[in-house]
């Protein structure tokens, strides 16, 4: 499948991965390392050595997000080990072994918080099989201790390392059939574990894409329009070719089918000129003396200014497409105590990874071989395949640490370009874009554009919601990330709410980051309820928690939202920050409070910020309550993630904007597109509220909240709205 | 040309142009790929070395101007007497997300360190503020920075 948009097709992955499900997780070995040479492994994840060392296979690509220590850790578990004797090793690209093996929307947790834990409970009834047999007793006289199988009756005991050869006669059972561990028995879930790949990552080994090399190697460099799309009109490439180093120079024309697949713009093989040498540095000043002229584009008027401009007028008229009509909403808006209008803007963003997109290919003898820090390796390597004319089954892609993921690696240009390059050459090549080029050819978080109307009745309820939503792409379909749901909240909370959608046509890439969607309705949404509980008089918790109501559950699965849930955190985070004493912070200063339900994950967030006479924002603290269910299952990495999306957000909301002219992205590097550092970075206080649900992810959930907890924290210290992103602190003098 | 470079006390010798940065000259040419790229215009710290002792951007050092400096990198840190402390200290907080800024921000945290043993909050972020983490484990690298030296990590 393709990567439309993470939020939407949630299901269709569940549904895509459970299908692939256990059965075929079986089937086939991972490839012995030295230390377990020539041993069966019990199952495609794990293996166990004669010295007792097991061996679990990290399913998934790792970004950051910590799921090559999650999900072995979940095996471990099961299987009955000593963390301390598990070595993980990263899996490569085999969907047939694996199921879908990606990172995107906060998804490893629900997906294999119960199929990994019963993936290790087969191999631990496997080691128990064949201690049986060795015992000649029934399985049920053995029980086991890390990484012993113990015979109740008489006490003597097996190390598994010793019955791991015989492990490979015993039929695994039905992963079904298994009794999972009482959770009070846990050992490895639950406790803090660090990265599994900290000591090598402190000493800086070479663990990421921008690192891989190969025998032969050579490196290159590439150019693309920065009109996206446009082709190359003439290139003129004798001067880079005379550049020391560089050895040779060539024009990519461009699949024009790679190039909106699907409707999405640039995740193919774009027009471009690659620039290749003996060292990257040769291959990027080749580059820079390349004459390249680049041919008229449909999209080059396109700009910023003249978004806004018609979004304002698509504002004013009748929404394109109806997504909700609930009630009457100009009926109630017209009998509300207080009625409230305003615009609210967000703008494009650039996911900027810290480690620029890059690749290396080898192509040989007509097979080909990838290293990339992809998100979603599978699909890339489909892309490949199309875009180069191969059989999918002869092309292999390992998966290496990405430094940092967001959403960016879920597109595999890059990949395509070194598959393309390597073959033009016949030599292994390493492709790495410059910041310039990554920031300026990015899969942008769309911009937004919302007109909403809203009334309070005289106790404090919201009675009329009306969004008039701008967005890109078509009315019928949005670019990739830039839809709404028609259950959006507040739907089903508001009696009389209508959302409307219209659409610009867009000739810039867009794709999902960090929290898709979510990371811009929450600003809007969130934002605007916190003008209606102000508007109304009320404590703007107090007003959120009203409005959640006292059903426990309101509408049906996949849109139900769980609004007990949502008021518990609302609560816990009241109570952490003092909310209550609000009235005694200092004059310019003042506490904001969002909430947001994204990735199944249930937040509350309170920022609390002091705003000086000339503008400048300190946020002081963050206080957040999460609830994604009954278990973390690892507390260091989940903290980590929660304080991480948290500062991410206030980041996006204090500084980021992309900014398009003359159809290209103003921005190029981190001097004009600013990330957080160190000393803007606030404290920021977590408490996980368990309640009796299954675990769900933490990539992403804590981010939405944050910015409009910000927003709305601005507010309470200065009286003045903040509608429109990122915040400008020269609406905010004294 | 060739040069000779001092690189975590070794002579190593690099055939490059000498307008070459130090951090392509050390990351292709000589292997040693702990510094990292991430912006080319000293904007974001990940290729962090030091340079007799000093923290620097090694994408800004031409490999012709480094003379008979010493350039320490990550690599050699674990047997600094300062590094192996923050590195250690690093590891015990889990400091790292996706890791790729890590080695310059324990470049800039030792020379820190080294200068300062005992930094408060401001100091931490002064001498950090060139490091970005685009994963934003700001708390933890504070923290880390105030176990690595001793303080109370509040």
């Amino acid at each position: 499948m393709t990567y439309h948009d993470v939020k939407a097709n949630r299901r269709e992955i569940l549904a895509s991965v459970s299908a692939a499900g256990l059965t075929l997780s079986f089937a086939v070995a991972p490839k012995a390392n030295a230390e377990d040479a020539g041993l069966k492994p019990l199952n495609a994840y794990v293996r166990v050595a004669p010295n007792g060392v097991v061996t679990i296979m990290a399913k998934n690509p790792e970004v950051g997000q910590g799921v090559k220590t999650m999900l072995p850790m979940l095996i471990a578990e099961e299987l009955d080990v000593e963390w301390s004797n598990v070595r993980v090793e990263q899996a490569g690209n085999d969907p047939k072994t694996f199921g879908r093996q990606f990172a995107g929307g906060s998804m490893a947790t629900p997906i294999h918080w119960d199929e990994l834990r019963r993936v290790g409970a087969v191999a631990r009834a496997m080691m128990i099989q064949a201690a049986a047999l060795a015992w000649n007793c029934g399985p049920g006289d053995c029980t086991t201790t890390p990484g012993n199988v113990v015979h109740k009756p008489s006490g003597k005991s097996r190390t598994y390392g010793s019955l791991a050869m015989a492990c490979a006669t015993i039929t695994p059972p039905d992963p079904k059939s298994l009794t999972l561990k009482d959770p009070k028995a846990y050992r490895i879930i639950g406790k803090p574990m660090a990265q599994y790949d900290v000591a090598k990552i402190v000493t800086g080994q070479p663990l990421f894409g921008i690192d891989q090399r190969r025998p032969g190697m050579v490196y290159a460099s590439i150019i693309k329009a920065p009109v996206f799309g446009a082709k190359v009109a003439s290139a003129d490439l004798a001067a880079a070719k005379g550049v020391k180093g560089v050895k040779t120079a060539f024009v990519i024309e461009g699949d024009p089918n790679g190039l909106f697949p699907q409707g999405m713009i640039g995740q193919g093989l774009l027009p471009s000129v690659a620039v290749v040498a003996d060292s990257w540095w040769a291959a990027k000043k080749g580059r820079e003396k390349l004459d390249v002229k680049w041919a008229e584009h449909p999209t080059s008027q396109q700009s910023s200014k003249g978004f806004a401009a018609q979004a304002k007028a698509l504002a004013a008229g009748k929404g394109q497409r109806s997504a909700r009509n609930d009630g009457d909403v100009d009926a109630a808006l017209a009998g509300a105590a207080t009625t409230v209008e305003a615009n609210y803007f967000y703008p494009f963003l650039s996911h900027a990874n810290l480690e620029p997109q890059n690749c290396t290919a080898e192509f040989k003898d007509g097979k080909l071989e990838i290293w990339a820090p992809t998100q979603n390796p599978e699909p890339g390597r489909q892309l490949c395949a199309r875009t180069l004319g191969m059989k999918p089954d002869d092309i292999t892609v390992h998966m290496v640490r990405g430094g940092g993921g967001f959403g960016r690696r879920l597109a595999n240009d890059y990949m395509v370009e070194a598959a393309w390059i390597s073959r033009e050459v016949g030599a292994p090549v390493k492709l790495l874009w410059t910041r310039e080029d990554d920031m300026q050819h990015d899969h942008y978080r769309p911009a937004g554009f919302h007109h909403f109307r809203g009334g309070v009745d005289a106790e404090g309820n919201i009675v009329a919601l009306h969004d008039h939503f701008v967005t890109f792409g078509t009315a019928a379909a949005a670019v990739s990330s830039a839809g709404m749901p028609g259950s959006e909240f507040p739907a089903m909370f508001v009696p009389n709410l209508r959302y409307e959608i219209s659409a610009i046509p867009l000739g810039i890439p867009t794709g999902p980051l960090r929290a898709p969607g979510s990371n811009a309705l929450a600003f809007v949404f969130q934002s605007f309820i916190d003008e209606l509980a102000h508007a109304a008089k009320a404590d703007p918790l107090a007003f959120q928690i009203k409005l959640l109501g006292d059903k426990p559950v309101v509408g049906t699965a996949p849109a139900s939202y769980g609004a007990a849930r949502m008021v518990g955190v609302l609560k816990a985070v009241g109570e952490m920050s003092g909310w209550a004493n609000r009235g005694r912070l200092p004059k310019g200063e003042g506490m904001g409070v969002a909430c947001y339900l994204s990735h199944l994950g249930y937040f509350a967030e309170v920022a609390h910020v002091a705003v000086a006479a000339d503008g400048a924002i300190k946020v002081k603290k963050v206080w957040v309550a999460a609830d994604v269910g009954r278990q973390i299952i690892n507390p260091h990495g989940a903290l980590n993630q929660v304080q991480g999306s948290v500062l991410d957000g206030l980041s996006e909301a204090l500084h980021q904007q992309i900014t398009i002219d003359a159809g290209r992205v103003e921005q190029n590097n981190f001097t004009d597109y600013q990330l957080m550092r160190i000393s803007e970075a606030p404290a920021v206080e977590v408490k996980f509220v368990i309640t009796d649900y299954s675990p769900t992810g933490l990539g992403e959930p804590a981010l939405p909240p944050a910015i409009p907890a910000l927003t709305n924290a601005i507010f309470a210290a200065t009286g003045k709205r903040i509608r429109s992103l990122p915040i400008q602190t020269d609406m905010l003098k004294a | 040309m060739a040069y000779t470079l001092n690189v975590n006390g070794k002579a190593l010798s690099a055939d490059v142009d000498g307008d070459t940065p130090l951090l392509w000259t050390l990351r292709d040419t000589l292997g040693i790929v702990g510094p990292k790229y991430g912006c080319g215009v000293a904007a974001c710290g990940a290729c962090t070395v030091h340079v007799d002792g000093q923290p620097m951007r090694s994408c800004q050092i031409p490999t012709e101007s480094v003379g008979k400096a010493k350039i320490t990198t990550i690599e050699a840190m674990s047997t600094h007497a300062v590094g192996k402390k923050v590195q250690a200290a690093w590891m015990e907080l889990d400091v790292a997300q996706c890791g790729y800024c890590q080695p310059g921000q324990i470049m800039s945290a030792t020379a820190l360190l080294a200068k300062t043993p005992k930094p408060n909050d401001a100091q931490i972020d002064e001498a950090m503020n060139g490091n970005i983490c685009r994963c934003a484990t700001y708390t933890r690298i504070r923290a880390a920075i105030k176990r690595a030296s001793g303080q109370k990590e509040a």
